[in-house]
């Protein structure tokens, strides 16, 4: 395939334009580089991690660009360490793909971004996490660059006040799945049937 | 024998640890608490039962308490079509005839706000429902591990 690919693309200067438009159009409908779900093709879908500007910080102090994420698969989904029910089970159902999945995990990036950037310090987010697979990294920041973090996501996030001052945070609560090479490959929804996260993250691990 | 004895014996506290019998009051039937471990007392806890309701008529749970927590609610997790999770408070929800409340992971749970203490993993605290009809029953609630999703663990 990559020879005929080179072929078609790369057919010299003379046919450049006739054949480069051809082999381009093959390319974009039929070929590997025919279009995978993305932000281009739908906006509800989240960018490619490389065309992130956001930098956070991770449980352990450190500051972390999004795009620093390719290179490596990536699953990432958003939380918040106050609420003691939606983010428990997720955590605890990540943790089980993760140990299910054994070594072949250890090349994933496993981002836990927080909904709630006020309550969620750093050394909040670390405290938190202990209990849960080694390889799930905490991330926290300024609101600023939460608010940026879930526009490049496509989340919505909402402070909602409750009883006394208190608040919760409505959040999407799907787990992110992308490539290695930063393009966005899948969403693991809250709804469905969770035996099927797996085989998704295995395909995300598989695919360059 | 010796050996099948204390394998009994071991099956017999498990089991009388894990799975306490179904407590009845009047008409209802309270079983499968329990409640997750809970990291320090800033952050509140979360804990889930289930009442059935063996009579004819429908009843409903409205109060609770418990020492562990200064403002026990009962919340409800819903995630919209666009994927969005949100938690709503239930306020005296019913046990309808013949059938049952049910608190689970992703759905119904026992918010306790405010803890007084840490809830330790192995442990177990006191929790009043107080029904309509039925009255009041005290149960006892075992502390399971954070990462726990049912009773069963």
């Amino acid at each position: 395939m990559s020879l005929t690919r080179r072929l078609v693309l790369g057919g010299g200067a003379v046919t450049a334009l006739g054949a480069g438009t051809l082999g381009l159009g093959w390319w974009r409908v039929d070929g590997p580089g025919a279009a995978r779900p993305s932000s281009a093709t739908d906006p509800a879908l989240p960018l490619p991690l490389g065309d992130m500007t956001v930098t956070l910080t991770d449980h352990q102090g450190r500051r972390v660009a999004a795009a620093d994420w390719v290179g490596r698969p990536t699953v990432a989904f958003f939380g918040f360490t106050w609420c003691p029910e939606v983010c428990p089970t997720t955590l605890s159902d990540i943790s089980v793909w993760l140990e299910e999945l054994g070594a072949e995990a250890d090349s994933l990036n496993v981002a836990f971004i927080t909904a709630d950037p006020e309550r969620d310090t750093p050394k909040a987010l670390a405290e938190y996490l202990t209990p849960f697979d080694p390889r799930i990294v905490g991330y926290t920041g300024t609101p600023e660059e939460i608010a940026e973090t879930a526009a490049a996501f496509r989340v919505r996030i909402e402070k909602r006040p409750v009883n006394q001052g208190d608040y919760t945070v409505d959040h999407t609560a799907g787990v992110f799945l992308f490539r290695a090479d930063g393009s966005f490959g899948t969403i693991i929804d809250y709804h469905e049937d969770r035996t099927f996260a797996v085989p998704k993250i295995r395909r995300i691990l598989n695919q360059a | 024998m010796k050996l099948s004895i204390s394998a009994l014996l071991a099956f017999t506290l498990c089991a009388g640890v894990v799975q306490a019998d179904p407590i009845r009051q009047g008409n209802l039937e309270v079983d499968g608490a329990w409640a997750r471990a809970s990291i320090g007392a800033s952050r509140p806890g979360g804990a889930y039962f289930t009442v059935r309701n063996l009579g004819n008529e429908a009843d409903r749970l409205i109060g609770l308490s418990s020492p562990v927590s200064a403002m026990p609610m009962l919340h409800e997790t819903t995630v919209s079509e666009e994927g969005v999770s949100r938690m709503a408070h239930v306020e005296a929800p019913e046990i309808p005839a013949g059938g049952a409340l049910v608190l689970e992971p992703g759905g119904m749970h026992l918010m306790l706000m405010e803890l007084t203490g840490p809830l330790e993993e192995g442990g177990t605290f006191p929790l009043t429902l107080i029904f309509e009809t039925a009255g009041e029953v005290t149960i006892e609630v075992p502390v399971l591990s954070i990462r726990a999703t049912g009773p069963e663990e």
